[in-house]
């Protein structure tokens, strides 16, 4: 027998053959100048010698040995794993968008900028909020850049004191991380049984060193909480800000605004909710939506526009009290043409569609599972529904077992063990571009998985069986780790 | 408020058909939609939602290729913009693996059985970027280059347990804006020292060097490394991944940390974003580094796999205490990146920075003899210089982009009348004589 998984899988490094080569550069074309100073110079550089044909297997072959939405069902709970859109793709890598250098004048930019002016108004529009800047480059930026603003908005007010930022205990973790690179200090707050915020202990930390709060809202629970309003005005009487942690809008698009619900500051996801591609860990975009007090804090670039009188001109600003730059250049450029072309795809009425669809799709599958998996908050669930994976823990499966053995059947595994609040958390989200037929099917391979774990537990904790590689060792990889190639000692 | 009824229109992103969602509903036994919604204060449901309507993908192709042919792009003009982004060679492989599916549409690998692709390219990338930057270890990407150079300092702060950091003057002025706000919230002091004769505390956390630096200079990292060893402070390098290609690289002078843009390596240029940052260190820093790692460890049955590790560094786990709050951060970039390493290759990529050299030397040289023109800095550069103009370089500039020429970066705020130019292996000899021509129209 070949062995020709272990050859697909041999690192470039180890394919090298000298002599080889994968591009052709052109021959210099002018006179050849005197190089630096020897001392300057390097000696070798351990680069792969391959032929293009190689590198399009290796990379063609690997890519089969992934999951993704192109091929797969991902229930992945609060990551919004939706289809993405092709036509998103073909025009941001169209050279009249691809091609364009940051720091080329605006006059020279102005379709690019257009854009992105129109796509702040737009996302000004959905949240409801008056200011929008598309400069985070993923969520957790958006996140630190909403904080940020609430930390200078306090100081400029006469409230350096305030320092303390209280996050409910469901939330993701980038939230804490984000707050504590603020320079907030980070106060959890629990959950009550129905999943709502904990009132009473809410009100017990509003005291005057309160800076705010950061809610995902829906949460990431799947629910929505049904004191909003109330969790808005406690924290603003007690001289605090809020914060919404916009992931999850998938469930709200024209449902409701949070601007309208008193928040005053909020972070979306484009790579989540705008359909833009997860790349396997990125690109994304977080751009941050706020309310008119805290517009003067906005992080550069803001798109402008001066009508002048037949001809329209945008230009790049940063607001007055800016926190600043948050990267080199202007966001991330291509994920926000992807967003732009996806709501104008869908429009107003497409818009509301996806929240209500992602909506129902979700309370299908609870509906349908409750008899099977531990429901811990059985009520109308947003996008997403969070089970309890603890029914068969006694025979050794847990939710990791279940989601290793979703893999078995070709769907991808359900965000587990998050939020932590909730013991085996398996978090489902199926969005909206899933079809019933698919819905239907995963039921069924949940409800054979149950089965499974009381008729054969072993099979199910022992899942995966059928993908490319088995479970992995993460002790080892992390007790010695190796984190690259290293050219194996001369003997 | 009346609810408007949109259920005319079918988007083709959504396959549950009226009838399809009215047999989930009873499933689920509620009579509507909305009535999922009822958590929802009633006040606030329904806004208006000003939102231009659906349109097709004929008139939105349409729309959309027509205002990009507003703004004037690099295939139709010559280029010799730089400043942090790059006018490089990305093969022809580099966008069809990056738009398979597989690729393109796949999750962060937190399930390693179902990401075995995505993690072995993360392991390619570092070691690839460790091999460039003669480090240790890399981590699997980072945002851009500027909060790679940010989070880097905090990084050397947390190392050090120190809260000074010292910049050079030379660095790029918009990295300096992004370090500080990373480190002035947590209550990190920032200072500036000027390249020349540099005088480096012992109470420094970290001396933060580009290489080459802001103005297409080659800095002396040698001297910054004694500097800093002396001082007990981490050197921290910016280095250009394409100078690499000949340059000594910071490794080898005992860089501690080595971040960089990874833009030139074949990533679209694309008006600033998706990049990639760059991150590498030492190997007994790397508990403190921030951003994904990537490891190779082996399954139940012994076959090589690879696996998300060192998580405890990372938010999802430590919450307020990590390293960093990234996340989501530029993964697919990073596989852009790793194609082009690959395709570039060994003799390649000593190839590929060799013509930026020869080419900015030249290009250089001609300018050096216009009248009116000169070169105000001194000192051994790469692909990037700057020029000092008889006039306004905006002026210049506009008179350039008439002959499809997209001039040098404007400097002229922080040096009077002054035009910072790249040239890279894109630039052709008409081109280059072509803006050297242009230039001389305004000599004297
Ligand atoms: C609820 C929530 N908040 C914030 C984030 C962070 O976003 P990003 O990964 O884009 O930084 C995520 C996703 O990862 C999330 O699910």
């Amino acid at each position: 027998m070949n062995n020709i998984h272990a050859f697909q899988r041999k690192l470039l490094m180890e394919r090298s053959v000298p002599g080889r080569i994968g591009s052709i550069l052109p021959d210099l074309d002018v006179p050849k100048q005197n190089l630096p100073r020897p001392e300057l110079l390097r000696d070798n550089l351990d680069f792969p010698e391959l032929s293009e044909p190689e590198i399009v297997r290796y990379f063609t072959n690997l890519s089969r040995l992934n999951f993704s939405i192109d091929t797969n069902f991902y229930p992945l709970g609060s990551c919004t794993m939706k289809y993405n859109p092709k036509i998103n793709d073909e025009i941001a890598f169209s050279p009249g968008y691809a091609g364009l250098h940051p720091n080329q004048p605006i006059d020279e930019v102005q379709g690019a900028l257009t854009i992105l002016y129109r796509l702040q108004g737009y996302l000004r529009e959905i949240t409801g909020m008056s200011g929008v800047s598309l400069a985070p480059l993923a969520g957790a930026q958006g996140e630190l850049a909403g904080v940020l603003m609430m930390r200078r908005y306090l100081m400029d007010n006469g409230q350096e004191q305030r320092l303390k930022m209280l996050i409910p205990d469901s939330a993701h973790g980038t939230n804490p991380a984000s707050a504590k690179m603020a320079g907030f200090n980070v106060v959890s707050v629990p959950t009550d049984d129905s999943g709502n915020t904990n009132l009473e202990a809410l009100r017990a930390e509003a005291t005057n060193d309160l800076a705010g709060i950061m809610i995902t809202l829906p949460s990431t629970l799947g629910l929505f909480d049904k004191n909003i309003v109330e969790i808005c005005n406690i924290i603003h009487q007690a001289g605090g800000l809020v914060y919404a942690d916009g992931a999850n809008m998938n469930a709200l698009l024209g449902q409701v605004k949070i601007g309208d619900l008193g928040f005053d500051v909020m972070h979306l996801n484009l790579h989540k909710t705008f359909s833009t591609p997860h790349g396997g860990g990125g690109p994304g975009a977080g751009p941050v939506a706020v309310k008119s007090i805290l517009e003067p804090y906005l992080p550069a670039p803001i798109i402008g526009l001066n009508q002048e009188p037949n001809e329209k001109h945008y230009y790049l600003e940063s607001p007055n009290k800016s926190i600043g730059k948050l990267a080199a250049f202007h966001g991330n450029f291509g994920v926000l043409v992807r967003a732009y072309v996806y709501i104008r795809s869908l429009g107003d009425y497409g818009l509301k569609q996806i929240s209500e669809n992602a909506v129902l799709n979700a309370n299908y599958i609870k509906e349908k599972l409750k008899g099977y998996y531990n429901l811990p908050f059985d009520r109308n669930c947003m996008h997403e529904v969070v089970f309890s994976a603890t029914k068969h823990k006694d025979k050794g499966v847990n939710g990791l077992s279940i989601s290793k053995r979703l893999l078995d059947y070709g769907f991808h595994a359900p965000t587990m063990y998050f939020p932590l609040t909730v013991d085996e958390a398996l978090l489902i989200e199926p969005t909206e571009t899933e079809s019933k037929e698919t819905l239907d099917l995963f039921i069924e391979t949940m409800k054979s998985i149950d089965q499974e774990a009381q008729s054969q537990p072993d099979l199910v904790h022992d899942a995966p069986h059928n993908t490319p590689i088995r479970r992995l060792d993460e002790a080892k990889a992390a007790r010695e780790p190796d984190l690259r190639w290293s050219r194996p000692e001369e003997p | 408020m009346p609810v408007p009824d949109t259920s005319f229109f079918q988007s083709h992103y959504i396959p549950n058909t009226p009838s399809q969602q009215q047999e989930m509903l009873d499933a689920i036994g509620v009579n509507s939609i909305d009535d999922l919604f009822s958590d929802i204060p009633a006040k606030h449901r329904h806004p208006t939602l000003d939102i231009p309507h659906p349109m097709s993908e004929i008139d939105l192709k349409f729309q959309l290729m027509a205002l990009g042919l507003k703004n004037s792009n690099l295939e139709q003009n010559a280029c010799f913009l730089g400043a942090g982004a790059y006018n490089h060679f990305s093969p022809s492989i580099v966008k069809p693996i990056l738009t398979r599916g597989e690729f393109l549409t796949s999750y962060t690998p937190y399930q390693a059985e179902a990401s075995q692709g995505t993690l072995q390219v993360a392991y390619e990338f570092q070691s690839l970027i460790s091999n460039l930057m003669d480090m240790d270890v890399a981590n699997d990407g980072m945002y851009d280059g500027a909060t790679s150079f940010a989070e880097a300092a905090l990084m050397a702060c947390r190392v050090t347990k120190r809260d000074e950091i010292y910049v050079l003057d030379t660095i790029n002025p918009v990295y300096r804006e992004v370090i500080e706000t990373y480190a002035l919230p947590q209550k990190l002091k920032i200072y500036t020292l000027p390249a020349k004769n540099p005088i480096l505390p012992a109470t420094a956390a970290c001396l933060l060097v580009q290489y080459p630096n802001f103005h297409g200079n080659i800095e002396d990292l040698a001297l910054y490394k004694r500097q800093t060893e002396d001082a007990g402070a981490l050197l921290v390098v910016s280095a250009d991944p394409i100078a690499m290609g000949m340059l000594k690289p910071p490794g080898e002078f005992g860089a501690d940390i080595v971040t960089g843009e990874g833009q030139g390596l074949g990533v679209p240029i694309s008006y600033g974003g998706p990049y990639v940052g760059l991150f590498c260190t030492r190997k007994k820093f790397v508990r403190q580094m921030p951003g994904r790692i990537v490891g190779r460890t082996n399954d139940s049955e012994g076959k090589t796999g690879y696996v998300l590790t060192l998580q405890t560094r990372e938010q999802h786990i430590r919450r307020e205490r990590a390293t960093s709050n990234i996340c989501t951060s530029q993964a697919l970039l990073a596989l852009a990146a790793t194609i082009t390493m690959a395709a570039v290759g060994k003799t390649g990529f000593r190839q590929l920075s060799e013509l930026n050299y020869h080419k900015a030397h030249y290009a250089a040289s001609l300018i050096e003899k216009l009248p009116g023109f000169s070169l105000p800095l001194e000192g051994e550069f790469f692909n990037e210089f700057v020029v000092k103009c008889p006039t306004n370089p905006s002026t210049i500039n506009k008179r350039l982009l008439a002959n499809e020429i997209i001039g040098g970066l404007d400097i002229s705020s922080s040096m009077p009348d002054c035009m910072l130019i790249a040239v890279t292996e894109m630039n052709t000899e008409p081109q280059i004589t072509a803006l050297v021509t242009t230039l001389a129209e305004f000599g004297s």
